[in-house]
């Protein structure tokens, strides 16, 4: 008999969950930490729908008639802005939360897609750097590893002030994880626990920051575009005062986006919705008159090319992805279900990257777990998947009569749910209501 | 190679920086009439001299690779951040941040500091000749920081490797942060550290050693009250 023909009844608010978290609590005294990204449900891009031409508008021919994917990021100031062959980048995720091959195939793979990889909190490696025809550096408040040649070596540079999983947070790289490699890039001893800084050190507020990017243009001879990443909290606000401060690329990470570890309670609880966050970013960029010249970036939970499709026509230029680039490396991978199981979790649930026990060799510092990732494997098989996700895309534009993805527009959609309609500032699927207009 | 002088009441900074970033520029060179400007003398990578005669803003000699930079004046926030290697002399004093993250060289402030001076510092040298603000050496990494002076509240707050001699008074130390033994060893490093910097008339002896306790290098539910 199941627990329901028993006449046991499950509490909504003492699911089995969320007892056993506080089973979990009990036991050990210490919150949960984890990586990945928000498991709960939250109002997202699937609560879109396209408007595919019918009458009132004309579709271009699937598979025959051209419909551009290119974008260029950071022409505001930059001597070299990013020329992409795709609007889907790889965000980034460090060497530490995961394995030098893991870093390299992502160069593999991005480069063969004609897009760019980031690093990451820890610093840039030669692996990355030597696969990644585009790379992206980000400049973290750790600044572990950074170095004025690296900056010089990068062909971007990101200064990130927050990360979707974790607005507010600074970063936790457990001890397990900290070998000798990692421990020299962040000097740091070796085995301890890394407290990544929440903020910057030597910078308090927007007008501060636009010293700081002056600066990073001087050294820099102002050849790189800027990049300003924001988790997704107060975004309006985040977004004007990060273009203010002279940022020629804004990134807004949603509660969505992954991260390598920190507390369950701040990626389940701190920050808002990806899709909550594109229409105030948009807002913000349009009321400065900069819409389309200071680029926009959107991360946090992009899976598919319908998802970067929904993502641009709300108003982004590009989006990132960072999770759904470790799945398709060969991150949960079934094939490693009998080990995930030993780790006391599943293929397709495991999300203890802080663990460093990572069966597939992603998340991992272990050197043979590490050996077991193929970074030429990885690289191919994550090249595909961005490919598959720019094919999804132009398949939905061509049908909204689209010739680039650029040209889709908040009118090619329509919301399933007044959540999703209010947060999107789209109409509800049917009318020409939009909650709160 | 003959000397270079440039005005930045005339030559824009841009034009100045550029030309201090020229591969192999080996003279010496001056810059007249800082007047407080941000980013002076930033991203050097040779091994030049430059003097700046007067007071600079925010980032003065940020992230500097072997070049000697003398500041005649006071400097603003993040002198000298994020330095590789070489050396920044400070005249006069500094505000918040100096030295901050910097992995390698010496750093100088004649005068005070502000707060947070040498925070997240990962190998720098540090020396400074009258106090500093609090949290300095904050998350201090590795390094030393030598401070003539008193110290303000929270100093060595979640202190690394880092090792720090103070002479005068600390108003209070950060988190995880202890007075320390000074060996042998400490008073020989501590000598050195105040020759490099041209304080030759200290006695080793009335400093103190401060470091990591290191009780708070693995997180444990207990320790949060020392958070």
């Amino acid at each position: 008999m199941n627990h329901a023909q028993r006449g046991l009844r499950e509490s909504a608010t003492f699911d089995r969950a969320t007892i056993a978290g506080i089973q979990r609590a009990a036991e050990t005294g210490i919150y949960d930490i984890r990586g990945w990204g928000a498991k709960r449900s939250l109002p997202h891009f699937d609560d879109l729908l396209f408007l595919g031409a019918s009458m009132s508008r004309y579709p271009l021919e699937g598979y025959r008639e051209r419909c551009g994917t290119d974008v260029v990021l950071g022409d505001r100031n930059a001597k070299f802005p990013l020329h992409l062959d795709i609007p889907v980048t790889i965000a980034g995720m460090s060497f530490g939360a995961l394995s030098g091959r893991a870093k390299e195939a992502l160069g593999r793979g991005a480069s063969e897609a004609g897009t760019s990889t980031t690093t990451g909190d820890g610093g840039m490696t030669p692996e990355e750097r030597g696969q990644s025809k585009h790379l992206v550096y980000q400049y973290l408040p750790s600044r572990y590893g950074m170095n004025p040649d690296d900056l010089r070596k990068a062909d971007a540079i990101e200064i990130v002030l927050g990360q979707g999983a974790k607005p507010g947070g600074g970063g936790m790289l457990l001890g397990q994880k900290i070998s000798e490699r990692v421990a020299g890039m962040r000097t740091l001893p070796v085995g301890i626990d890394q407290r990544s800084a929440c903020r910057h050190p030597d910078w308090t507020g927007p007008d501060d920051l636009a010293i700081k990017i002056a600066e990073i243009r001087e050294i820099t001879d102002w050849e790189k575009p800027i990049y300003v990443k924001v988790g997704a909290t107060r975004t309006y606000y985040d977004v004007k005062l990060a273009v203010a401060s002279g940022a020629d690329v804004v990134v807004v990470d949603g509660m969505q986006g992954g991260t390598a570890a920190t507390q369950d309670v701040f990626i389940e609880h701190v920050g808002i919705p990806t899709l909550a966050a594109i229409p105030q970013a948009v807002q913000a960029l349009q009321e400065l008159g900069l819409h389309r010249k200071v680029q926009l970036v959107v991360s946090g939970g992009i899976r598919t090319g319908a998802d970067v499709a929904k993502a641009m026509a709300l108003g982004a230029d590009a989006v990132a992805i960072g999770t759904a680039a470790l799945i398709a490396l060969g991150d949960n991978d079934p094939k490693y279900a009998a080990e995930y199981e030993k780790l006391g979790s599943a293929a397709g649930f495991y999300d203890d990257f802080q663990d460093g026990r990572d069966p597939a060799g992603i998340t991992t510092q272990d050197p043979e777990l590490a050996a077991r990732f193929d970074p030429i494997e990885g690289g191919r098989r994550l090249a595909n998947y961005l490919r598959v996700l720019t094919m999804e895309a132009q398949t939905i534009a061509r049908a909204c009569g689209k010739a680039h993805l650029q040209h889709l527009e908040p009118e090619d959609l329509v919301a399933v749910t007044i959540e999703a309609a209010a947060m999107a500032r789209i109409p509800l699927a049917g009318t020409s209501w939009i909650p709160g207009r | 190679m003959d000397p270079l002088t440039f005005d930045l009441n005339t030559t824009p900074l841009r034009e100045v920086n550029g030309a201090l970033h020229a591969p192999g520029l080996a003279a010496a060179v001056t810059i007249e009439n800082p007047a407080g400007a941000h980013n002076v003398a930033v991203g050097l990578s040779g091994e030049t001299r430059v003097t700046v005669k007067g007071h600079v803003g925010y980032y003065a000699a940020g992230m500097n690779q072997r070049a000697d930079v003398v500041i005649e004046g006071n400097a603003g926030t993040g002198v000298a951040e994020n330095m590789m290697s070489g050396s920044v002399v400070v005249k006069g004093n500094a505000s918040q941040s100096a030295g901050a993250t910097a992995h390698g060289g010496l750093l100088v402030v004649e005068g005070d500091a502000a707060a947070r001076c040498g925070i997240s510092m990962k190998g720098v040298d540090i020396v400074v000749g009258g106090n500093v603000g609090h949290n300095s050496a904050f998350m201090a990494q590795a390094g030393r920081l030598v401070v003539r002076g008193d110290a303000g509240e929270g100093l060595g707050d979640s202190i690394y490797e880092t090792r720090i001699y103070v002479r005068g008074a600390v108003a209070s130390l950060g988190a995880d942060c202890v007075a320390k033994e000074m060996r042998p060893e400490h008073v020989e490093e501590l000598s050195d550290l105040l020759k490099q910097a041209r304080f030759e008339g200290d006695d080793p002896a009335d400093y103190t050693r401060y470091g990591s306790a290191r009780t708070l290098y693995h997180f444990h539910a207990s320790n949060t009250s020392s958070y």
